[in-house]
């Protein structure tokens, strides 16, 4: 078992050999299954107008509609509907929502495209506080203020 | 008058590290011989002024000081004196007035003890721990100032983040950071290698136990920073592969991977470069972690405050350190002559193969940590979680378990399997056994990961024993204990991890006061709500009656609460630990028809994670006192002989 066949010259070559090939793979495994793995984040607009494949996890932000927040029987399903002035998706939810997530405020859904076209969400992110705020809602407030205007309207 | 103090002491101490560098390199070019005895003293100094500074940020802390601006924008005065102490590490100045304190103090300690480096590389290695420390007291002073004062000082201070206020702040960030930043000290050491070319068994002996006691706190704070973010955040999750937790996994995975060669190239001369490289690649995975979670490009309860100012400075930073690192790493290397060799079948080799496969793993969570910054960078949002991580590390960390169990049976320079297959005659059919067993269960729907975990896990386990057979137990060094403890903690995580994901159970209800919820083997009733009050909260607390398959109830008590300053909820859960595993309860909402969302989980053997942490981290203790005590009983010999001569009069 021992690597009589190679010449202990060319030993510090073939563990360089061996390691980059494996750093190699690395990379390009990672690329791979970033590509299929990534979860990519949509405005209620874009997924309605390109709607991710079925079963793909992303992610969904926008406003939750007002008025729109409906308990299911179960006392812990919720459907709602995210909004963005242009395009609006439903979605489910079951589980506690966190502290801040309210109607008429931006949050951010991870989860998925469900078979009737209800976007079935895992977990659910809303603002914290002034000084913590999910990454893509931060430059959403402009935004924001022009769907809050549209819908009160 | 306290904060004055700090900040004058934390110039001071900059002017220290510049002092420290310049006599440094001037004495290590030879143009100054009289410097040379002064960068210890002065290196030693430095640590006692930033550990001064740091000390008047905790007085300034404890006492509440509003007239400054740190403590009123994040304390109040009725908040629980713990969590003010422990505040003032949980906000971006105090936590790198923390880091730079740590990064002196470390410096400063090993001014103060290490003798066994050449006094060349001594000098060079503190000239670089003051290189790295300049730029860290440049960002402080600049532009993050923990003692700058209010115009008017405030009339109530606005509170620390509740989710903040929880006893694992007082642990998980020294812990963290003392692991983190402990690490520069192996950085030091490469550039001190590298400069003065002194790569070699010596360099390896007197570098690895500074890495070793820095790993050792890096091990438990990522333990323990798990543990925490498994209760507080009320998920039921223990990793989340946030970026955050990645900015401490990679250093971990670094020094690990460090330690493996340093021990190769302690015992048989051999990796000369790659150790070197490994201990520059080590802190730079901190110094990456800390642009990631201080820059303000992540958001999360670890990134305070948002300012691109800040993020450039510590970008800076990082190139500057990391390039003058790389650079004179490329400029050496070919001269660090080439080690011993090795077969591919010997401990060597599967050292090389953990190292390799460690590697791996660290680009494997580096790209997936950087990649939405990069897509974000090019207009695309993305994020990279679970289902990434887990796959993509699983490949690299499989195999390189496997061979965690074997490589320390083998012999160093050259073996064979035949040698120690009649070793494994236990584990190896243990493993095909429950690897049986486990595929039988993976066809009725556990995940293929946990399923390889739950088979890898006992087999290692035993296999990790194996080194002590045909040992006396009593004569076994310490340091082979250190890696039996380490080698056996790993596996103890992993069975908890797969376990975890393989047998947990959740349930998700709605519930009346008096009804009773089944999860897994419980019964768990909802006895009733109470409003309770702490001093800066007040809660809803649901007193429940859990009993374990039909046995004698326990009562937990999930609480809601509500913080006023700032104001905001946090869900305390409540926890139940048998020997098999935890009871984990959060109490949600009251529906408008009065029923009270409950989420319990049944984990089976989840502490098993944690408590496997803790065993690593024993182990790299274990490992670390017997090579220290070696090393003392060298030196004590050394000084009697070199005694005796004296009085013989030669």
């Amino acid at each position: 078992m021992s690597i009589g066949g190679i010449k202990p010259k060319h030993q510090r070559l073939v563990l360089v050999v061996i390691a980059l090939v494996a750093l190699i793979g690395a990379g390009l495994l990672a690329a791979w299954a970033l590509r299929n793995q990534a979860s990519y984040f949509y405005l209620p607009a874009e997924m309605a107008a390109k709607p991710p494949e079925q079963g793909r996890a992303v992610r969904l932000g926008g406003m939750v509609e007002t008025g729109s927040i409906k308990t299911e029987a179960d006392g812990v399903t919720i459907h709602f509907i995210v909004g963005d002035g242009k395009a609006r998706i439903p979605v489910s939810f079951r589980g506690i929502v966190p502290d801040l997530f309210k109607e008429g405020s931006g949050a951010v859904a991870e989860g998925r495209i469900g078979p009737d076209g209800t976007f079935v969400a895992d977990n659910l992110l809303a603002k914290h506080d002034e000084r913590y705020v999910p990454r893509e809602m931060k430059d959403m407030t402009a935004q924001q203020a022009r769907a809050t205007v549209a819908e009160t309207q | 008058m306290i904060a004055e103090f700090g900040l004058a002491a934390l110039w001071l101490a900059g002017a220290l590290a510049v002092l420290q560098l310049i006599a440094g390199t001037l004495a290590l070019s030879g143009k100054g011989p009289g410097l040379a005895g002064i960068v210890r003293p002065v290196a030693m100094m430095q640590g006692v002024l930033a550990l001064l500074a740091f000390a008047s940020l905790i007085l300034l802390f404890w006492h509440t000081d509003l007239s400054v601006k740190l403590v009123a924008l994040n304390s109040h005065s009725a908040k629980p004196l713990i969590y003010k102490l422990a505040g003032t590490w949980g906000n971006h100045e105090g936590s790198m007035l923390l880091w730079v304190a740590v990064m002196s103090m470390a410096g400063g300690f090993v001014a103060l003890v290490e003798r066994r480096l050449p006094e060349p590389t001594m000098l060079a290695t503190l000239a670089g721990q003051a290189f790295v420390s300049i730029g860290f007291y440049a960002f402080l002073l600049m532009s993050s100032n923990p003692f700058e004062r209010l115009p008017q000082p405030a009339i109530e201070g606005q509170g620390l983040n509740p989710l903040l206020q929880d006893i694992g702040l007082a642990f998980h960030p020294p812990t963290l950071y003392l692991g983190y930043v402990g690490l520069s000290v192996a950085f030091s050491f490469a550039i001190g290698a590298l400069v003065t070319r002194q790569v070699g068994p010596a360099f390896a002996r007197a570098m690895r136990p500074w890495v070793m006691g820095a790993w050792i706190f890096l091990t438990l704070g990522i333990t323990a920073g798990s543990y925490w973010a498994y209760y507080e955040l009320g998920w039921g999750g223990w990793w989340f592969w946030d970026p955050v937790e990645n900015a401490s996994l990679m250093p971990w995975l670094a020094a690990t991977a460090l330690l493996h060669s340093a021990s190769v190239l302690a015992a048989r001369n051999a990796l000369r470069a790659w150790t070197v490289m490994l201990g520059v690649v080590a802190f730079s995975m901190s110094m990456v972690g800390t642009f990631l979670v201080r820059s303000g490009i992540l958001t999360s309860v670890h990134a305070f405050a948002v300012d691109p100012e800040r993020g450039s400075f510590i970008l800076a930073l990082l190139a500057i350190n990391i390039g003058a690192a790389l650079t004179l790493f490329a400029l050496r290397a070919a001269t660090v002559t080439e080690g011993e060799r090795f077969a591919v079948t010997s401990r060597e080799g599967a050292l090389v193969f953990n190292n390799v496969m460690l590697t791996g793993i660290l680009g494997i969570v580096l790209v997936g940590t950087l990649y939405p910054l990069l897509a974000e960078a090019m207009g695309t949002k993305v994020s990279v979680g679970p289902p990434y991580f887990n796959p993509a590390g699983a490949m690299f960390a499989v195999p390189m378990l496997i061979v965690m169990a074997v490589g320390p049976l083998l012999r160093w320079r050259r073996d064979s399997f035949s040698r120690v297959r009649a070793a494994l005659v236990l584990p190896l059919p243990l493993l095909l056994g429950l690897g049986l067993a486990v595929g039988l269960a993976f066809n009725r729907g556990i995940g293929l990961l946990p399923a390889i975990g739950l088979a890898l896990a006992p087999a290692i386990m035993l296999a990790s024993l194996l080194p002590l057979r045909a040992r006396s137990l009593k004569r076994t060094p310490l340091p082979v204990w250190g890696m039996v403890f380490a080698h056996f903690g790993i596996a103890v995580a992993m069975f908890g991890m797969a376990s975890e994901s393989a047998f947990s159970s959740e349930r998700l209800v709605a519930a009346n006061v008096g009804d009773s919820v089944e999860v897994g083997p419980w019964k768990v009733r909802l006895a009733r709500i109470e409003p309770i009050a702490g001093q800066n909260w007040t809660a809803l607390e649901a007193k429940m009656l859990a009993s374990y398959a039909g046995g004698a109830a326990t009562e937990i008590d999930p609480q809601a609460r509500s913080f006023w300053t700032p104001p905001q909820q946090t869900a305390e859960s409540a926890l139940l630990t048998r020997w098999n595993g935890q009871l984990y309860a959060v109490l949600g909402e009251q529906a408008e028809d009065g029923r009270w969302q409950l989420r319990l989980w049944w984990k089976p053997f989840v502490p098993l994670i944690w408590l496997g942490g803790v065993l690593v981290a024993l182990g790299g203790l274990l490992a670390l006192i017997g090579r220290v005590a070696s090393d003392l009983r060298r030196y004590v010999v050394r000084e009697k002989i070199a005694d005796r001569r004296q009085r013989q009069g030669r």
